[in-house]
């Protein structure tokens, strides 16, 4: 235990910005990914619960498919196999802008998806079916139901889950290292190896991330509180 | 108005609706009556497809309900309905409960919409509770939103499918009140209810249901007085 502490030099200078740069890039991936795998996620519950049958059972296939595979693959299948998968017009609108975190989106955003629509259809299955019903009587449309009356109440049953799956993902977001992306988790690897000062490094970039998850967890808790009003059958 | 034709309908192995076949002409008053398990809700809620029939057919206003060009949601919006439960949306207050559907349905413009919805809400007597969420109401005040939201639509048939059934004794009146004043202003409805005494003071005609059939229907002088069939017998004995 000869290590000799040197925090100034991950809190001044270069290196700090470095850190400060990656934390920018992993709020970004991450509160995108967060939106997009939301509008997904409900995306994907809602088709799924409109009881006709092919919807169904890709919505299901789609599910299992993304919750049951690591996500790290996810990310490398996404970045070496865009190329097939994806339409030209699209691969190349990707390599004129920023692939790797594009693609780091998009795993991010499937992978998340997918836990989101189990949680959201948790919510959906709890709310009683009547209040469907009720306002399908009206002349909603099942689409108009859903965004009015039956999501809403779902929403806020499971905003809980929907916390760990927010901390999932920023802490998932890591992951986009490996394919290139310069967050956080790859600017404290940098830092590691222009100064072998990793100890510091990953020391600073720990106590973000832990700040980064309690801001989180605060925002959508005092979201909660604020419009939990008045549920009750 | 409304034109039943030979409608059957299973609950798998169950036949609840065994072949009913009415006519209910506009601005009448059915009341449906008998006891539970005889298939009077799914008789009501078949009218604007809340259920699926298996063999028959029901036309409203000359639409097939069950045909598959026909605009359902159109439809149901011509139709209002009230719950035994209320099912009153509980994340919103009294009023956007009301406007919800004339907003979003019929896009009328909300202050338009809210406009009706106040008016209505003052027709049922609970204006000053428009800003309250449904919990924050009796349930008596609830089924009274329930029934101004089923008319923000302004149908031209309204459903009842046993709305004071889940009521205290006390609050049964208030509701039944505004049921009597809808029906007096010429409203075509068909009220599932035990309430002998709305059905004597409003009903034009009375349907009594049992294993899937209407066994006996006239207008209430007939009902009361004079019924024919034994289970009608057996049912009012027991009820009045």
């Amino acid at each position: 235990m000869n290590y000799d502490f040197n925090w100034m030099i991950v809190l001044t200078g270069e290196y700090r910005d470095w850190l400060i740069q990656g934390l920018v890039i992993t709020l970004k991936i991450s509160g995108i990914s967060i939106v997009l795998s939301m509008i997904l996620g409900t995306i994907i519950t809602t088709l799924r619960m409109t009881g006709i049958k092919i919807l169904e059972w890709i919505t299901i296939s789609f599910i299992e498919f993304f919750r049951n595979t690591p996500l790290l693959i996810q990310l490398f299948f996404w970045y070496f196999g865009s190329d097939a998968v994806l339409p030209d017009s699209v691969n190349q609108w990707l390599y004129a802008h920023n692939y790797e975190f594009a693609v780091g989106v998009l795993a991010l955003t499937i992978y998340t998806s997918a836990f989101i629509a189990e949680e959201i259809r948790a919510g959906i299955i709890s709310i009683p079916k009547e209040q469907l019903e009720a306002s399908r009587a009206t002349g909603l449309s099942f689409v108009q139901a859903y965004a009015y009356v039956v999501l809403p109440q779902a929403f806020r049953i499971v905003i809980p889950t929907l916390i760990s799956q927010f901390l999932n993902l920023t802490k998932n977001s890591s992951l986009a290292m490996t394919i290139g992306v310069m967050e956080l988790t790859y600017m404290a690897r940098q830092i590691e190896s222009y100064s072998f000062r990793g100890f510091e490094a990953f020391t600073v970039a720990t106590l973000m991330y832990i700040c980064l998850s309690l801001i989180i967890s605060l925002c959508i808790n005092i979201y909660n509180k604020k419009f939990l009003r008045m549920i009750k059958y | 108005m409304i034109r039943v034709e030979g409608i059957h309908k299973w609950f798998d192995d169950f036949h609840v609706l065994q072949g009913i076949t009415e006519h209910i002409t506009p601005g009448e008053v059915v009341v449906v009556c008998g006891p539970s398990g005889s298939g009077k809700s799914t008789f009501i809620r078949c009218i604007n497809r809340l259920e699926d029939v298996q063999e028959g057919k029901i036309f409203v206003e000359g639409k097939d309900v069950y045909s598959s060009d026909v605009d359902i949601n159109q439809l149901r919006a011509d139709v209002g309905m009230v719950f035994q439960q209320f099912n009153l949306y509980p994340h919103i207050t009294v009023l956007k409960n009301v406007s919800l559907a004339p907003i979003k349905v019929k896009k009328m413009s909300k202050i338009e919409a809210e406009e009706i919805a106040l008016a209505l809400l003052d027709k049922v007597g609970i204006y000053d509770q428009a800003h309250k969420y449904p919990a924050e109401l009796s349930g008596g005040q609830q089924q009274r939103v329930a029934i101004a939201r089923g008319l923000a639509m302004q149908p031209k048939i309204m459903l009842f499918d046993e709305p004071t059934s889940a009521l205290d004794p006390e609050m049964i009146n208030e509701v039944l009140k505004s049921m009597i004043d809808l029906a007096k202003d010429g409203m075509t409805m068909i009220v599932v209810t035990h309430e002998m005494g709305f059905a004597r003071e409003v009903a034009k005609r009375i349907f009594f249901m049992d294993y899937g059939k209407i066994l006996e229907k006239g207008t209430p002088e007939h009902f009361f007085k004079n019924p024919q069939h034994e289970r009608t017998k057996l049912f009012l004995r027991e009820i009045l």
